[in-house]
């Protein structure tokens, strides 16, 4: 389960932009969150995926409660959840090129010998071709690019994704093979999914449940 | 970017739709005499008698940005001044553009220019970091209107928008062409060309490879380039299924249909680079061309607004 417990988080303490958010994610579930631009659904999102410490409130992970948020959370808990992001090119070193940028998560976590290997299959996975690879982030569109963001989130085999609004810079094909790669990756693992965002339909058609924004945190 | 070819009448929204990378935007920066030096442009992209593609810096940016095509842009936080408000925006747009002369002349044009857009005046003097999306895009939108502009030239208006916002700026956009002004709106948003446009235009690999009424589009008989289906049919209210594969190089495109590695309908034919007919550049439409051909059986050798 990935449960948050009366979350409050925002970057000033005395206006926080979530207000008592309770959300749970069962096992191997898909739960779509939706809420208009603004609302403080990205900064749930980043609590969720243990990039943001609240200022209030739980996350349960597995039965155990989050310690540490960003480098503070311990290595098998941070590892157990991926995260892609809207804006691929904020998310991604400019420097790094595609295969580098897959295997940053491999490297961080000492499997560089198999490094290679990995990224290769996931570049597959995520429809990525061996030229592309190469590329620098300038070089590749929006598209190649969240496709190498998804790649890298899935290098490590989360039991979680955390997807925040993954699909909103992109073409409708991209969409839908991005989805696919995340539906299919959740089906051969059993991971959980939360994706947030603000198209209905999407949501809809993608997640086992949608819950609006309303129902999940205070206004 | 090659070989594309459309019209856009006053009074006509024109949808050009595609994948990210597929040449779209180059596009919009030709017609604006924004690409880099390097780039090389041939064909001919007349306004009213002025050809866009050859005209020197100087008629561009006299004559043309702003007063022939005014541009609304793709994110208006990140077009608009963060230190200056929205009517000093306005002002010095009127200024440079129209032949207003005097201040209190300017004020009143400025505030005229907010009206049209529905940008409510006692916000004009807000900076635009105090402006919500809705209405950050509205005072980009006014200050595209200033020049009186007759084509509007839009560049991914709704990218990033919530459902309910895109659907706001497209009916606002699609008020100033029922008012007259000629829309190119490049987007890879199909439900917005859908809810706005009269016509569109699918580019692939950098070439339009449908060019169409809006409603048979959207509507039956549907889509007849089997990209432009593969893309309408990936939408979440559709089939939700990606066309496989990812779109070529812009720089090292195949010989004949640029478009065949991804296609099912494939054959030794589309070896040859298809001819634009009637609606479509494809050997193998999926649906046969309907015996009353309308509106793209037009479609000039060159691009006029
Ligand atoms: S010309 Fe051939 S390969 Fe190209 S779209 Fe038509 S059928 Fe497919």
């Amino acid at each position: 389960m990935l449960e948050l417990r009366a979350v409050t988080a925002g970057y000033d303490r005395r206006a926080p932009v979530v207000r008592d958010a309770n959300l749970t994610v069962a096992p191997g579930e898909a739960v779509g969150l939706l809420g208009p631009s603004g609302c403080g659904k990205s900064t749930l999102a980043r609590v969720a995926a243990l990039l943001h410490r609240p200022d209030a409130g739980e996350i349960v992970l597995d039965g155990t409660p989050v310690r540490g948020f960003r480098h503070r959370a311990p290595r098998e808990q941070r590892t157990a959840i991926g995260v892609v992001f809207q804006q691929p090119r904020l998310a991604a070193d400019p420097r790094l090129r595609l295969a580098d940028l897959i295997a940053e998560p491999l490297r961080a976590t000492g499997r560089r010998a198999s490094a290679a290997d990995r990224v290769a299959g996931l570049a597959d996975t995520v429809g990525l071709t061996p030229d592309l690879l190469g590329r620098r982030p300038h070089e590749v569109s929006d598209g190649q690019l969240q496709r190498a963001c998804l790649a890298r989130a899935l290098a490590l085999h989360p039991r979680w994704l955390v997807c925040d609004e993954m699909t909103a810079m992109l073409d409708a094909s991209t969409t839908a093979a991005l989805v696919r790669v995340v539906e299919d990756y959740r089906a051969s693992t059993g991971a959980g999914l939360l994706s947030v965002g603000h198209d209905r339909t999407l949501l809809n058609r993608w997640c086992d449940r949608t819950v609006p924004w309303e129902a999940v945190a205070a206004s | 970017m090659s070989g594309a070819s459309f019209d856009v009448a006053p009074g006509e929204c024109l949808a050009l739709i595609g994948e990210s990378g597929c040449g779209k935007s180059v596009l919009a920066s030709a017609l604006l005499g924004l690409l880099p030096a390097n780039a090389r442009t041939a064909g001919h992209a007349h306004l009213g008698g002025l050809d866009l593609l050859t005209a020197g810096e100087r008629t561009l940016a006299r004559t043309v940005r702003g007063r022939r095509v005014g541009l609304v842009p793709q994110s208006p936080a990140a077009h608009l001044t963060p230190v200056r408000t929205i009517r000093s925006h306005l002002e010095e747009t009127v200024a440079h553009l129209t032949g207003v002369r005097g201040r209190a002349a300017r004020r009143a044009a400025a505030e005229q220019a907010a009206h049209r857009t529905e940008f409510p005046l006692d916000h004009l003097d807000r900076h635009p970091h105090e402006l919500s999306g809705g209405l950050a895009q509205r005072a980009a939108t006014a200050l595209a209107l200033v020049g009186d502009a007759p084509l509007l030239l839009a560049d991914e208006p709704t990218t990033g928008l919530d459902r309910d916002l895109v659907d706001r700026t497209v009916d606002e956009l699609r008020r100033h062409v029922d008012d007259g002004h000629a829309l190119l709106m490049i987007t890879h948003d199909l439900t917005a060309a859908e809810r706005i446009a009269d016509r569109v235009a699918v580019m692939y690999a950098g070439r339009i490879v449908e060019l169409t009424d809006a409603a048979r589009f959207f509507g039956t008989p549907g889509p007849r380039h089997p990209y432009s289906r593969g893309l309408l049919e990936a939408l979440p209210e559709r089939s939700f299924t990606p066309v496989p594969g990812l779109p070529p190089e812009l720089g090292s495109l195949p010989e004949g249909c640029a478009f065949a590695p991804r296609c099912d309908r494939a054959t030794d034919a589309c070896a040859a680079l298809p001819p634009f007919e009637h609606t479509v550049a494809c050997h193998h439409p999926v649906t046969a061309t309907p015996a009353d051909t309308p509106t793209a059986a037009r479609t000039p050798e060159d691009t006029r607004a």
